[in-house]
């Protein structure tokens, strides 16, 4: 940031700027992908208009949904488990936050730089299991510990097909830092020509299919939606949850949605980065120049609107999936393809 | 302070920055909220009739053989992660190290496959 503003921050001025921002990186696309993608988009898939009457084209719904909530009385049953149940959003939204830590969003502009960044990313994500399992337990109530379960038995089969995908652009970037995986993209080059860079999807659209998959079934979107199959088990393990501890399940739910998405803009479509051609003839210094923290934001956001388009395309388009489906498809499916996808990369790479 | 912890403090941050955002919206909520407690109210729901049987029931967990198995391949990707990192330096070496590795691991979930652990019970 020091390059933007050519003055250096002490630690506790960059940090609460960052908690700011990470605040606005959090909340803001997700609250934006949920009227575009949720209200408006899934409308008119399905020939009616949606919100019409908050604002212009219903773009205030959003905020009156959340002065909805916050009016409804906040219920706890006598029969749950009281703390464990009050904790639940907690560490659903604190796996939410930790995830957008690793995001980077310009050569400068990011939260935290570490040489691990993609292995903590997978290792938060998978806090919010925790959660959830904290939820439809506490909750005492028969259809939340079957959402519970079925969440926790969906997340672990699909957090393997998930780590295994990245593992296929970290043989191609050779590093873990998610800088370095940006870095590595715009510098590629696609036989010998590196006017676009070389984004992975080009290479890893094996990888980039695990990955979108498996995403689909972190966030229990349908066609993997049984955990919350409101059909069948009312609304899974929120059914006791009113009010606004609802809502945050619900914030944390699309926020983790658009992360993710965020995640896959840097592993598979360059990140921050724009074809590098055309940011040699922008700048001299091409994709150093410190423009690109405030241009690389907006790159990663349309990039981001893009991979959640296709979640929520794919979320309205198809049926759930049976139980045992969801299980056969991870163990028997994605996994074996992304070992193969793993060892012929490595091949590949080692023999060019 | 060093750098390296420096920034893991900023994890702990983010994550208390979590708990102040549920904190916040939950307290501020509160301010508006109606608050009228009756015994019904406070009962599980059950499809709206009278919820039957103990609410701590017990409950069969199919897959925790997936779990099992979660966790063995699990520990397996995070020794893929160093290798895939360092592949470069490895060259031939280290691709036939990690083919074989591969192949142990696939043959395992072959074998879970074949022992229809993966079939569901």
């Amino acid at each position: 940031m020091s390059a933007v503003f050519a003055v250096e921050f002490a630690f506790w001025q960059s940090t609460i700027f960052k908690l700011l921002l990470a605040f606005v990186a959090v909340l803001i696309p997700a609250g934006g992908t949920v009227y575009m993608y949720l209200f408006k988009m899934v409308s008119f898939m399905q020939s009616r208009l949606g919100p019409m009457e908050a604002g212009p084209y219903g773009s205030m719904q959003l905020l009156a949904e959340v002065g909805k909530w916050a009016q409804k009385e906040d219920i706890v049953p006598t029969n749950a488990d009281r703390r464990v149940f009050v904790a639940a959003p907690y560490v659903v939204l604190i796996s939410t936050f930790l995830l957008v830590l690793v995001v980077p969003f310009g050569p400068d502009a990011m939260f935290v730089n570490f040489d691990t960044g993609i292995f903590f990313a997978l290792g938060v994500s998978s806090v919010s299991v925790i959660g959830i399992l904290m939820a439809g337990w506490a909750s005492a109530s028969k259809y939340s510990l079957i959402g519970g379960l079925r969440a926790a038995g969906q997340l672990i089969a699909y957090e393997l097909p998930l780590v295994l995908a990245v593992v296929g652009v970290v043989v191609q970037a050779g590093t873990l830092n998610m800088q370095g995986i940006v870095r590595a993209q715009i510098d590629g080059e696609i036989f010998g020509f590196g006017g676009l860079g070389n984004p992975y999807f080009f290479t890893q659209f094996i990888g980039l299919f695990i990955f979108l998959v498996a995403v689909q079934a972190e966030l229990a979107q349908s066609p993997f939606d049984m955990p919350i199959a409101e059909s069948e088990l009312v609304s899974g393990y929120m059914t006791e949850y009113s009010g606004f501890r609802f809502l945050l399940f619900f914030i944390g739910e699309f926020a983790t949605a658009n992360i993710f998405a965020f995640l896959a803009a840097t592993l598979f479509l360059g990140g921050w980065g724009i074809p590098p051609f055309i940011a040699d003839l922008m700048f001299e210094a091409g994709h150093d120049h410190w423009a690109f923290n405030l241009i690389g934001p907006a790159v990663m956001l349309t990039k981001m609107l893009l991979i959640t388009f296709v979640i929520y395309w794919v979320r309205f388009t198809y049926p759930r999936f049976r139980e045992d489906q969801l299980q056969t498809f991870a163990w028997k499916f994605l996994i074996p393809l992304a070992l193969v996808n793993i060892a012929v990369t490595g091949v590949l790479k080692v023999v060019f | 302070m060093s750098d390296f912890l420096r920034e893991y403090l900023l994890v702990l941050l983010f994550g208390l920055l979590a708990v102040g955002v549920v904190g916040g919206f939950v307290g501020l909520a509160s301010l508006l909220r109606p608050d009228r407690p009756t015994p019904a109210k406070l009962e599980n729901y059950e499809s709206g009739v009278d919820p039957t049987g103990s609410v701590w029931s017990q409950s069969q967990i199919r897959y925790y053989i997936f779990a099992l198995l979660f966790v063995m391949f699990d520990v397996e990707a995070v020794f893929i992660f160093p290798w895939a990192t360092r592949l470069e330096a490895f060259g031939f070496f280290g691709l036939i190290e990690m083919v074989i590795f591969i192949f142990i691991l696939a043959l395992g979930l072959a074998y879970a496959w074949r022992k229809g652990v993966l079939r569901w019970v």
